[in-house]
């Protein structure tokens, strides 16, 4: 439908719409977070959700305490190896339609701890990740910007063609591989599914840059 | 409160207890005192119950693993060069090291004195690797001995309830040893180099610029 036309009923007291964006708007509205914190990113996501800064006008202050009632999946803090079996079950246990934030840069790519032996290098190798929030700890702002930065990506999925979201396509998983404990590091490190090795052009490293000699 | 005064203590209660003040150079000036492992358990408890102070309160355990080291002395000799005496430098080389040590913190909240700090040594980094637990002593040293358990591979003998603390059961390694070798997950820099850049050709095939 023309836009100018929509607009021109709305304002004559006519609201005309599409099941797409009544459905859409429907579920963007009403993103039920799963209720669980892993560090100090929690705290602030906790701030995030209190009188201040409020995230119930978006629609989200129902935080739930079950998996199965979630939608929307807030990564909050550092995820060692031995937790992100765990992190990995919830999800799987999550109904589609299902998001990811990962909030702080710990659950991004291992944050301060990168170089440890114990925190995983980012929550992305297992499941996939909608939104990204920078930070150490973000700030509330940072999360409601994520959050709404979430609802235009809801608001614009398509229910049909190539385009469609995962929920939406029998063919993709909505499952994914629970890493197990390993004698050294989890098994499997990573879901290749997901995640690959990010593309760092080393052909020149270690040599003699050019022009340089 | 002085620990040359404890330690003499502790020699008149703890009958045939080899004991040593290891010297703390910084400024701080905080000495610690070595047990050896069979008295280490009577001494503790001795210092619990019998001392003045009573050490009530153990505030801290840790690990602290030192491996073989060389280390090289310069050591002046008298030595006879071309028929004449004269002084010469020579290196002396040792080895040091070479076992796990456990660190006590102890406070006395009765009379507000501490930290003592006790010291227990293993006999090697590899199976003889035993220490008295603390834990029948302090209750509070019960995490972290399975801490040191956990990321040193000290084992406490007489612990209640030895299990890894922080890692997962059946993981093998002892992270916090300096001879640990990081799992090879490495996600790879923009800019590698040195190790990382090792690591990250090791990944590629070759026309990509791995080895």
């Amino acid at each position: 439908m023309d836009e100018q036309l929509k607009s021109e009923l709305r304002r004559q007291g006519v609201v005309a719409t599409s099941l797409q964006e009544l459905y859409n708007w429907g579920r963007k509205s009403s993103v039920w977070p799963l209720n669980f914190g892993l560090a100090c990113c929690a705290i602030e996501m906790i701030a995030a959700t209190m009188a201040r800064y409020d995230l119930a006008r978006f629609g989200a202050e129902v935080f739930r305490p079950s998996p199965r009632q979630a939608d929307l999946m807030i990564v909050a803090g550092t995820v060692t190896k031995k937790m992100a079996p765990q992190v990995v079950r919830l999800y799987n246990q999550m109904p589609e339609p299902k998001y990811v934030i990962s909030m702080g840069a710990c659950a991004i790519s291992g944050g301060p701890f990168k170089q440890g032996y114990n925190v995983l290098k980012g929550i992305d190798r297992y499941i996939p990740v909608d939104v990204y929030i920078p930070g150490c700890p973000p700030r509330p702002e940072a999360l409601i910007d994520a959050f709404m930065m979430l609802q235009r990506k809801i608001d614009a999925q398509y229910l049909t063609g190539a385009g469609r979201p995962r929920h939406l396509d029998a063919e993709m998983p909505s499952e994914f591989v629970v890493p197990e404990f390993g004698e050294h590091d989890l098994v499997p490190t990573k879901n290749s599914e997901v995640w690959s090795v990010p593309l760092v052009n080393i052909s020149n490293a270690g040599k003699n840059e050019p022009g340089r000699d | 409160m002085n620990l040359e005064e404890i330690k003499s203590q502790i020699e008149a209660n703890v009958p045939s207890c080899r004991l040593e003040i290891i010297p703390n150079g910084s400024p701080s000036g905080q000495h610690s005192l070595l047990v050896d492992v069979e008295h280490g358990f009577t001494v503790a408890s001795f210092l619990r119950d019998g001392a003045t102070p009573r050490f009530d309160f153990c505030s801290n355990v840790s690990g602290v693993d030192w491996p073989v080291k060389e280390v090289s002395t310069k050591v002046k000799v008298k030595k006879e060069v071309d028929g004449v005496e004269k002084e010469v430098d020579e290196v002396v080389k040792s080895q040091s090291g070479g076992y796990l040590e456990v660190v006590y913190h102890l406070y006395s909240v009765e009379q507000r004195e501490g930290p003592v700090i006790l010291r227990m040594r293993t006999e090697d980094r590899a199976e003889r690797n035993h220490v008295p637990s603390l834990t029948p002593i302090w209750r509070s040293a019960e995490f972290q001995e399975r801490e040191a358990y956990d990321l040193f591979g000290i084992i406490f003998d007489g612990h209640p309830d030895l299990r890894r603390l922080l890692m997962w059961e059946g993981f093998v390694d002892h992270p916090m040893r300096r001879d640990y070798v990081d799992p090879d997950d490495y996600e790879y820099e923009p800019t590698a180099h040195d190790e990382v850049l090792k690591r990250a050709q090791a990944h590629r095939p070759a026309e990509e610029g791995g080895l």
